[in-house]
């Protein structure tokens, strides 16, 4: 395509990503977003100004090229721009699907000034998949190495996006990489937590592959602390550096009467059950009760996840139950709208304070109270205080917690020479090094429940600095 | 994948396997379980490690055929492989040497074990043994069959007491009704010192009863529904002394006289129709095949 005036790219207005009808699709696993097309990508990317000194760069936690990858898609080379890509981000075809792009690439667009921002997430997402579909046809050969047998040793420990990241950077570095993983699969929250709806595990199954013909070994069931401490991992089997990426995952309960009985899950438990243990397929030897009521506490991705889910279990009416508002609320704002669009009914500014019990145990509703909006303080967040007697009840047979996540103390506690700070989350120095020597940390275990591209980023950046300690002492 | 070297029924139902799993066998203290998938399809399940040989890099489990899953497993055979084993979980047992209460005499621990819960109190008793105890163990079953290890549990204990629901072998009775005359037997000649005990959660709520109010100590392993095992998802909550704890990671053992073993019933009630139904249908599938198979086999 000739090089576009200013006029013409202002002129092309945006593109809108293909979806599957809200009532259509809340009755199914599959994912929510069809992707763009290969000439609405085009189209979308000739949309971006190319602008000199880009905020969206700046915006982004590892500063993909942007402007560049985006020019690439204009010329219709999609595979460049997917490489590209990837020289910053390794798991692009994941962090075009789950990155809250409104709050980091696409916030201070250039373009948001004069209709609607660059849709930077959209164009990543497109990019990877069709260098993936490109991959898979044999079309472009999958880059494949495998680390020499006098190769140094190291470790990673939990295979989230952090953990994946380090481990492909490691290896293309030269390393034999081991990963350990507690579970029997790889991926971290991105295959027991974020639903196939939003993230088909597929596509993590294919960065795991990805990976494995790069030489990474991946050792399952390995719950390191329990099946094996770090100091075996460095004394016995001559890991030469540790890089701990175990994520953050302990739910956390409300404290309130009734948060034992029948019905009432955490979204860690729930969403596990449906997504890593597959209980969305009826035939699935993993139970899961699927309610006809659903309350979900919280206002988060995970709540979002949770309740999206329910209604795909069949339920009849799923409440979303949130202390703050619609504008507080910490989910990806494409969440909340598809959420919408599937029906969930939205109970803002309500806070659960009882879980009531049926005769036999099970669920009954949840009493709540209804709150109200305080002036912001100094950090610009706005606290709630309850309305005086606005108690009242929404009935329901199920409710599934999701106020947030702490610090696993399974692997640190094992571990007592880590110093880790009040809240139990390992510290590190500026290289990522934790007090144990040669032991790197990342991910959500340092900075509590963040983000995959934080993680990954978290993942990429220590196996530089690992890299760097390793030349000078091993 | 984790290879099966040795198989065997050891009771009615009771099942037992003996896996390749070098590194759990290395750090797998008394009273800690693993999760097991035995096939790719299957749930994640908690089976408590019964025995280890380290030099073989192998763990033992004695599973209870009660659903599909431990059904489906009892399948597989020396030789095959089981898809997923992961641990060891939860924390050890709490193995010391119990002070004497009445000089010069050896005070006593007693290991209570019903129905499969002996396989749990089986490698306490050993471990309270090596530790230096004299141990009294108290077995019971709904029947004969039923009753597991009590040879074993001979070679540890000063005295095995076996009790039967239908009186086909031992004691006819409780485990309970055996405890507390133990216990008022044994004053002045030693005493009992502490409980262990392993069961059905009726059975360990009943024996925290007895124990309550001669003020023994009594450590009780729990047997909520898991998933993770790794204290990730909360579904293995329990209420101990009006706290939330997870069993996993914060028990499964637990002093059993702050337990609230109520809310552990409920709770264990919660899939019980959908497990049915599986289990129904499994076994359906199953006949059918064999009987196709018989029916191939006639047709011959
Ligand atoms: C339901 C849900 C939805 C989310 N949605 C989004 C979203 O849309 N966008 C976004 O950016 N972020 C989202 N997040 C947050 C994001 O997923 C996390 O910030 C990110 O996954 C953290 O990555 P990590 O690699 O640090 O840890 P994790 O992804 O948590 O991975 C840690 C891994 O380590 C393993 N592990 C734990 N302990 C051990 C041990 N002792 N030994 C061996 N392995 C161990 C775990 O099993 C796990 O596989 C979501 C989180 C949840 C729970
Ligand atoms: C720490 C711990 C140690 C255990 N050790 C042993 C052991 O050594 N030998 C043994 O036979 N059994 C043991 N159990 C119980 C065993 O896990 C269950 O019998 C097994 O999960 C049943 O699976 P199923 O599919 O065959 O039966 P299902 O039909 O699924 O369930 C039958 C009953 O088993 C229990 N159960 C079901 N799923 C689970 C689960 N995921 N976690 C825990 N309980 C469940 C429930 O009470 C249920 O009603 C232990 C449980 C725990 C928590
Ligand atoms: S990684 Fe995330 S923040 Fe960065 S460009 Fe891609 S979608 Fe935007
Ligand atoms: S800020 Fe927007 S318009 Fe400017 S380069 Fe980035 S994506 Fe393009
Ligand atoms: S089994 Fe999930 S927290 Fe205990």
């Amino acid at each position: 395509m000739a090089e576009l005036t200013k006029k013409e790219r202002v002129a092309i207005p945006a593109q809108q990503m293909p979806e599957r009808p809200g009532n259509e699709r809340n009755k199914d696993f599959k994912e929510v977003n069809l992707g763009l097309s290969q000439e609405q990508a085009v189209l979308e990317a000739s949309r971006c100004l190319q602008c000199k000194n880009p905020p969206c760069v700046s915006d982004c936690p590892v500063s993909v090229n942007i402007p560049e990858f985006i020019r690439l898609i204009s010329e219709r080379k999609f595979i460049e721009a997917a490489l590209l890509i990837r020289r910053d981000n390794s798991l692009p075809a994941i962090t075009g699907r789950v990155c809250p792009q409104e709050k980091q690439c696409q916030s201070r667009c250039l373009r948001g000034k004069i209709d609607s921002s660059v849709a930077i997430g959209w164009l990543e997402r497109f990019a990877a998949d069709y260098l993936a579909a490109a991959q898979a046809a044999g079309e472009v050969s999958a880059e494949t190495m495998a680390a020499k047998s006098d190769a140094i040793k190291v470790a990673v420990v939990g295979s989230g996006p952090a953990g994946l990241a380090c481990a492909g950077e490691l290896a293309r570095m030269g390393y034999a990489v081991t990963v350990f993983e507690a579970f029997h699969k790889a991926g971290g929250v991105l295959v027991y937590g974020i639903p196939e709806f939003r993230l088909p595990n597929d596509i993590v199954e294919r960065e795991v592959q990805q990976l494995k013909s790069n030489g990474v070994v991946f050792e399952t069931n390995v719950i390191v602390g329990r099946t094996v401490k770090i100091h075996e991992l460095m004394e016995e089997e001559h890991f030469k550096a540790v890089f701990i990426a175990n994520g953050a995952g302990l739910p956390s309960f409300m404290g309130i009467t009734g948060e034992n009985l029948k019905g009432v899950y955490s979204a860690n438990e729930y969403l596990t059950r449906s997504n890593l243990m597959g209980a969305f397929d009826r035939n699935s030897d993993t139970p899961i009760t699927a309610g006809k009521k659903v309350c979900v506490v919280g206002g988060g991705n995970t709540a979002m996840d949770a309740v999206r889910t329910s209604i795909r279990l069949g339920s009849e009416q799923s409440h979303l139950v949130y202390r703050r508002d619609l504008a507080q609320m910490p989910a990806r704002i494409e969440e909340v709208h598809h959420a919408e669009q599937e029906g969930v009914i939205f109970d803002l500014l309500t806070s659960p304070i009882e879980i009531l019990a049926d005769e036999n145990g099970w669920v009954s509703g949840i009493k709540c109270v209804k709150m109200q909006l305080k002036e912001a303080d100094a950090s610009g967040r706005q606290g709630v205080t309850q309305i005086p007697n606005s108690e009242f009840i929404i009935e329901c047979d199920q409710v599934i917690m999701a106020i947030g996540i702490k610090a696993n103390p399974l692997l640190t506690a094992a571990t007592p020479e880590l110093n880790l700070n009040a809240k139990g989350y390992i510290q590190t120095d500026a290289t990522g090094m934790t007090s144990i020597p040669g032991v790197f940390a990342g991910g959500d275990i340092v900075r509590g429940a963040a983000t995959v591209i934080l993680a990954m980023g978290d993942g990429k950046k220590t196996a530089e600095s690992m890299n760097n300690w390793l030349s000078a002492n091993a | 994948m984790y290879k099966i070297v040795d198989r065997a029924t050891v009771g009615l139902n009771l099942e037992l396997y003996e896996v390749e799993a070098p590194r759990i066998a290395k750090s797998r203290q008394c009273g800690q379980f693993a999760i097991v998938r035995p096939f790719d399809h299957s749930e994640r399940i908690p089976l408590t490690i019964a025995a280890v040989d380290k030099d073989k890099g192998t763990i033992t489990f004695i599973a209870q055929i009660v659903g599909k899953t431990t059904r489906e497993m009892s399948t597989l055979n020396v030789g095959d492989y089981m898809c997923d084993v992961a641990g060891p979980l939860g924390h050890p047992s709490e193995i010391i040497k119990y002070p004497q209460v009445e000089s010069g005499k050896d005070p006593v621990v007693v290991v209570v074990g019903g129905g499969l819960g002996t396989a749990v109190v089986y490698p306490q008793a050993v471990a309270l043994k090596e530790s230096g105890n004299t141990i009294v163990s108290i077995v019971g079953a709904r029947s004969k069959e039923l009753l597991l290890m009590t040879d074993k549990l001979g070679e540890v204990s000063r005295e095995v007491i076996c009790t039967t629901n239908d009186g086909s072998a031992g004691r006819q009775g409780f485990v309970t009704e055996a405890l507390k005359d133990l216990i008022e037997e044994l004053k002045g000649k030693g005493s009992v010192v502490a409980v262990y005990t392993a069961g059905p959660v009726i059975m360990m709520k009943a024996v925290c009863d007895v124990t309550r109010p001669y003020g023994i100590k009594t450590i009780v392993s729990l047997n909520p529904i898991m998933v993770d095992g790794t204290g990730m998802c909360g579904g293995c909550r329990v209420t101990i002394n009006g706290e939330t704890k997870f069993a996993c990671v914060d028990g499964p053992e637990f002093d059993g006289h702050s337990v609230d073993f109520d809310e552990l019933m409920a709770r264990l009630s919660t899939y019980r129709d959908k497990e049915q139904e599986k289990l129904k249908s499994y076994e359906h599938k199953h006949e059918c095949r064999m009987f196709k198979q018989l029916d191939e086999n006639g047709n011959k």
